[in-house]
């Protein structure tokens, strides 16, 4: 896991972790790179992590990719990211294509709702949190008396 | 004492908190006008561990992250 100030540099960092792996016999690396989109009238979108959480929640996705024979990399931004720059990268590399392309589908999915991140437009220079685009995290509502795994 | 710490937009300073259990937690923020605004979507952590049990029992030091609405990417 790493966590960079402002936009990702997306070709140094995939080609660093496609030369730590390009040896060991895997045949599948895919990646998803997340870009800032022009939209909303965003200047940038900024980013909040609560790191000891996240790199747990990485943790237990190393451990299940693992047990599928597989690896699982990311990388995100802290701070400012710019439109047309990446705030976020992910990768499974496996021995076949098939846990690969299952496994990159379920980690990108659960990151998007678990991993302990804060996103903000940036507008006129103001940082308003994204509330609408969202989600409680798994265990959320415990404070009104629910469980809720 | 308890450590309450608030994530993210919550944009508060860490406090701290002579409680037991997480309902007594849920009970002062409950009488908070803004957190109260928060309180059915926060997550609860405790010394970095996720819980989901309002009984769950704080002893003297332990640190409480309250972590709002999430979206990574």
């Amino acid at each position: 896991m790493e966590l960079y100030s402002g936009g990702l540099n997306v070709p140094k960092i995939t080609a660093k972790w496609y030369e730590e792996i390009k040896s060991l016999n895997y045949g599948a690396f895919i990646t998803f790179v997340g870009t800032i989109r022009d939209e909303n009238g965003i200047e940038a979108l900024s980013f909040d992590i609560y790191e000891p959480i996240l790199k747990k929640w990485f943790e237990s996705w190393q451990t299940k990719a693992r047990q599928r024979g597989a690896i699982v990399k990311m990388a995100h931004s802290i701070g400012d990211v710019k439109i047309d720059e990446s705030s976020y990268i992910s990768a499974v590399i496996s021995p076949k294509r098939r846990v690969a392309l299952e496994l990159i589908d379920e980690f990108v999915e659960d990151f998007k709702a678990n991993a302990p991140i804060w996103k903000y437009d940036v507008i006129e220079g103001k940082r308003v949190y994204a509330k609408d685009r969202s989600t409680p995290m798994s265990g959320a509502g415990i404070l009104m008396g629910e469980k809720n795994d | 004492m308890v450590i309450i710490e608030f994530m993210g937009p919550i944009n508060r300073e860490p406090i701290e908190l002579d409680i037991s259990t997480v309902k007594e937690l849920s009970d002062f923020i409950m009488k908070d006008d803004t957190l109260s605004t928060w309180a059915d979507s926060l997550a609860v952590g405790v010394n970095d561990e996720i819980v989901t049990d309002i009984n769950f029992k704080l002893k003297d030091g332990d640190r409480v992250t309250l972590l709002p609405p999430v979206c990574g990417g």
